[in-house]
C-alpha cells in the first residue's frame, strides 16, 4: 500500500517536472536569450520567420527583393565579424567603444542583417530591431527543421523526430509481436521440457545485453547486411533501427507471454481436448484468451522498450532529421535526440526545454498506445465471457 | 569451545580496527597533497583525453600537484573560468568576440598557451576514386548541393554524408572552418562517436566523413583538400597540419587567469615539455614543433 503510494507519487512528479520543462520551451524566442537581429532604419521588413532567417545566414536568400523588400543585396554582420571593419584600437581596450561601431557600421549599410547582443545595442541605435515570435505549439510540431544550435535562430520543428519514432517502433512492432508470439507458444505448449529449459535462459539472456552493444551489432552486421539485400547507397536506415529493437524486444515479449500461457489451468486444456478439439485448437480457442493479459502486458512491456530506446538506434538509424516516406530511408527519433543532445544542451536553456517538450511527445505516445492496447484488451475479455 | 567462539568474536573486531587504521593513514597522504596545489582543468572534449594522459604522467613525478579533469566542451570550461570555478579552461578554438568581451567586462586578464593541434581528416570509402576535393566542393557536399559523386568527378553515385553530433566540438568546427558558416543539410547523416563515423564509411560505398587526424586507418581513405580553388590539394598528415599547410587544423589551448599563473604553472610547464609534447603525439594530436 505505501510503497505502491510512493511509486505512484514519483511517478506523477517525474511526469509534472518533465510537463513543467518542456512547457518552457513555449515561452522563449527562438533566438539565444539578450540576443536581437536589427536591419537597416529604412529597411521595410518588420519581421522575419525563424525558417527565412535560416535560409538568409545560410545564404540561400541573398537579396531583399526575395522576402518582399527593396532590391538590395543582404549583408550578413556577426558580432565577431566586427574585427573586419574596425581595428582592436578603433573598438576601445575594453571594447567600450563597440556599441557605437555597431551603430555606425548599421546605420551605414543599407542591406544589413546584423546579429548580435543587446548589451552592444547603443543607446540611440539608428537600426531597425526585428520582432521575433515566441515559439508556438502548432510550429513546434509541424515544423520540419531540426536545428536546435543554429545560429542567429534555432529551427525547432519535430515534426520529422515523431515520424521517425513512430516508423521505427512500428516496424519493431510487426518484427516483434508475430516472432515473440510464436516462440512463446511453442516454448509453452509445443517444446518439449528439455528443449525449454535450455532455449529459456537463452532468451532471457538476451535481455541481459547492454543496448550499446546490440547498437554496435546492428552497426556492423545488420546495416551492412539492408544495404546489400536491398542495394540502398545507405544501409543506415529506420529498418536497421526497427530489426534491431525487435531483437532487444523479443526477450521481454517471448518471457512474459510464456509465462502467462503456462498459467492456463489444465483442466481447461484437458476439458478441450476431451470434447475433440485438436492441440492447435487448444491453444488458439483456450491458451492464447486466457492468458491475453499476460500477453498484453509482454507486448506493452517490449514495445515500451523499444519506443523509449536510444543507445542502439542512436548508432544504427543514421540521425538525419527528415521526414521518412519509407523504412529504407535513415531517420531520427526522438529517444535518440535526447541522448545525443541533452549532454550539450545548457540547463534551463531554449534548447535544454525543446528536449524535455521531446519528452512530453514521447510520454504521451507511450501513453496512448499503452491506453489503446489496454482497451482492445479489455473488450476482448469481455467477449470471451 | 569458549575460546574458539572468543576467537571468533575477535576476528571482526581486528578486522574493523585493521581498517580503520588504514584509513586514517590514507587520509593522512591526502591531507599531504592537498596541502600543496590543487589544479582544476575543464573543457573541450577533445583535449581531454591529451589533459587526462599528461596529468597522469606529471602527477607521477611531480606528486605535489593534484589535477582535477572535466570535460563538458569548450564553451562549459570558458564560462567556468569566467565564474572561477576552474583554473584551466581547454579550448578547441579561439574565444568568441563575445566570451573575450565577457572577460573584459569581468576584468580578467586571461594568457592563452596553445598546447598541440588537431587536424580534421576528410575520410571516403577505399573504393572511391576521388581524391581530392576542394573545401567549396566540400561545403555543397555538407549544405545539400552537391548529392551525386558525378559533380566532383566520381562514379555516377549518391554521397552519403556523414557528421558528428551537434554536441561535439568538430561539428562546430567544421562548420565554421570548412561550410562558411550555413547550416548542415537535414539528411545529412549524424554519428554518435568518431569511431562510428569510421566504421560506417568503411563498409558505405557512396560516403564522406570527417574525423580527427588520430584516427587514421586502413579501412578508409583519406582526401587532400584544397583552400585556393583548386590549385594545391594538400594531404592530411602530421607533417603537413604542422608546417601548416594542410588547411583543416585548429590548434587546441589551455586558458588560464593571469591572476592564478603561479598555480597553474607546472601543468602548464609541464604540457609544453617535451615529454608533454612527446604524449600529444601519443594521443594522436600534433605536437607544437
Amino acid at each position: 500500500m505505501l510503497s505502491s503510494a510512493a511509486t505512484s507519487i514519483t511517478v506523477v512528479l517525474i511526469v509534472f517536472f518533465l510537463f513543467i520543462e518542456g512547457a518552457g520551451v513555449f515561452t522563449k524566442k527562438p533566438i539565444e536569450e539578450g540576443f536581437l537581429l536589427a536591419v537597416h532604419s529604412t529597411n521595410p521588413i518588420q519581421k522575419l520567420e525563424p525558417s527565412q532567417v535560416k535560409d538568409i545566414f545560410d545564404q540561400k536568400i541573398t537579396n531583399w527583393k526575395q522576402l518582399g523588400g527593396k532590391n538590395e543585396p543582404i549583408v550578413l554582420f556577426r558580432t565577431e565579424d566586427i574585427t573586419e571593419f574596425y581595428s582592436e584600437a578603433e573598438l576601445g581596450e575594453n571594447f567600450e567603444h563597440f556599441p557605437a561601431k555597431i551603430d555606425e557600421y548599421v546605420s551605414k549599410t543599407p542591406g544589413v542583417i546584423a546579429f548580435f547582443s543587446d548589451k552592444y545595442k547603443a543607446k540611440n541605435f539608428h537600426g531597425k530591431e526585428l520582432e521575433i515570435n515566441k515559439i508556438k505549439i502548432f510550429e513546434f510540431l509541424s515544423g520540419e527543421e531540426w536545428f536546435p544550435t543554429a545560429q542567429p535562430i534555432a529551427q525547432m520543428g519535430v515534426k520529422a523526430l515523431i515520424y521517425g519514432t513512430l516508423w521505427v517502433s512500428f516496424g519493431a512492432i510487426l518484427l516483434a509481436l508475430p516472432i515473440g508470439l510464436a516462440a512463446a507458444i511453442y516454448l509453452s505448449e509445443i517444446a518439449r521440457k528439455r528443449t525449454r529449459n535450455i532455449l529459456k535462459p537463452l532468451i532471457e539472456l538476451l535481455a541481459g545485453i547492454p543496448s550499446v552493444v546490440y547498437g554496435f551489432f546492428g552497426l556492423v552486421v545488420i546495416v551492412p547486411l539492408i544495404q546489400s539485400v536491398f542495394g540502398l547507397p545507405v544501409g543506415e536506415t529506420g529498418l536497421a533501427g526497427s530489426i534491431v529493437l525487435a531483437i532487444m524486444a523479443l526477450p521481454t515479449i517471448i518471457t512474459i507471454s510464456e509465462d502467462a500461457m503456462r498459467t492456463t489451468p489444465r483442466a481447461m486444456k484437458e476439458a478441450s481436448l476431451a470434447l475433440g478439439a485438436s492441440h492447435w485448437q487448444t491453444i488458439y480457442k483456450v491458451t492464447i484468451p486466457y492468458s491475453a493479459s499476460g500477453i498484453t502486458a509482454g507486448a506493452i512491456l517490449g514495445i515500451g522498450r523499444a519506443i523509449g530506446e536510444t543507445m542502439a538506434v542512436l548508432m544504427v538509424t543514421g540521425n538525419a532529421a527528415i521526414i521518412p516516406h519509407t523504412l529504407l530511408a535513415p531517420l531520427r527519433t526522438i529517444p535518440a535526440t535526447i541522448a545525443a543532445e541533452l549532454g550539450e544542451a545548457a540547463n534551463g536553456g531554449l534548447h535544454y526545454q525543446s528536449l524535455f517538450a521531446l519528452g512530453c511527445i514521447l510520454f504521451l505516445i507511450t501513453f496512448c498506445i499503452n491506453m489503446l492496447v489496454e482497451l482492445v484488451t479489455n473488450r476482448g475479455s469481455h467477449k470471451k465471457h | 569451545m569458549t575460546i574458539k567462539t572468543k576467537l571468533f568474536l575477535m576476528l571482526p573486531l581486528i578486522g574493523m580496527l585493521s581498517c580503520g587504521k588504514a584509513k586514517n593513514e590514507d587520509k593522512g597522504t591526502e591531507d599531504k597533497a592537498t596541502a600543496a596545489t590543487s589544479v582544476t582543468i575543464k573543457g573541450s572534449d577533445t583535449v581531454l583525453p591529451l589533459a587526462q594522459k599528461e596529468a597522469e604522467e606529471m602527477m607521477k613525478t611531480n606528486p605535489e600537484v593534484s589535477v582535477t579533469i572535466v570535460g563538458g566542451g569548450t564553451g562549459v570550461g570558458v564560462t567556468a573560468l569566467l565564474d572561477g570555478t576552474t583554473d584551466i579552461a581547454m579550448a578547441s578554438r579561439d574565444l568568441k568576440t563575445e566570451e573575450k568581451l565577457k572577460f573584459s567586462e569581468a576584468k580578467k586578464e586571461i594568457e592563452k598557451v596553445t598546447v598541440a593541434f588537431d587536424a580534421l581528416a576528410i575520410i571516403v570509402n577505399p573504393a572511391n576514386k576521388v581524391g581530392q576535393l576542394t573545401r567549396e566542393q566540400l561545403e555543397k557536399i555538407y549544405t545539400g548541393e552537391i548529392k551525386n559523386w558525378k559533380e566532383v568527378g566520381g562514379e555516377d553515385a549518391k554521397i552519403v554524408a556523414y557528421s558528428r553530433e551537434s554536441s561535439s566540438g568538430t561539428y562546430e568546427f567544421f562548420k565554421e572552418e570548412v561550410m562558411d558558416k550555413k547550416n548542415y543539410a537535414s539528411d545529412i547523416l549524424s554519428m554518435p562517436a568518431t569511431g562510428a563515423i569510421v566504421q560506417a564509411v568503411s563498409q558505405t560505398k557512396g560516403a564522406i566523413g570527417y574525423v580527427g587526424l588520430a584516427y587514421e586507418t586502413k579501412e578508409v581513405k583519406q582526401l587532400s583538400v584544397s583552400y585556393d580553388q583548386g590549385k594545391t590539394f594538400v594531404a592530411p598528415s602530421v607533417a603537413s597540419a604542422k608546417d601548416k599547410s594542410y588547411p583543416i587544423s585548429r590548434p587546441l589551448f589551455y586558458i588560464f587567469d593571469k591572476v592564478n599563473a603561479a598555480k597553474v604553472k607546472a601543468v602548464v610547464d609541464f604540457a609544453l615539455s617535451p615529454e608533454g609534447q612527446k604524449i600529444v603525439s601519443e594521443v594522436g594530436y600534433v605536437p607544437l614543433n
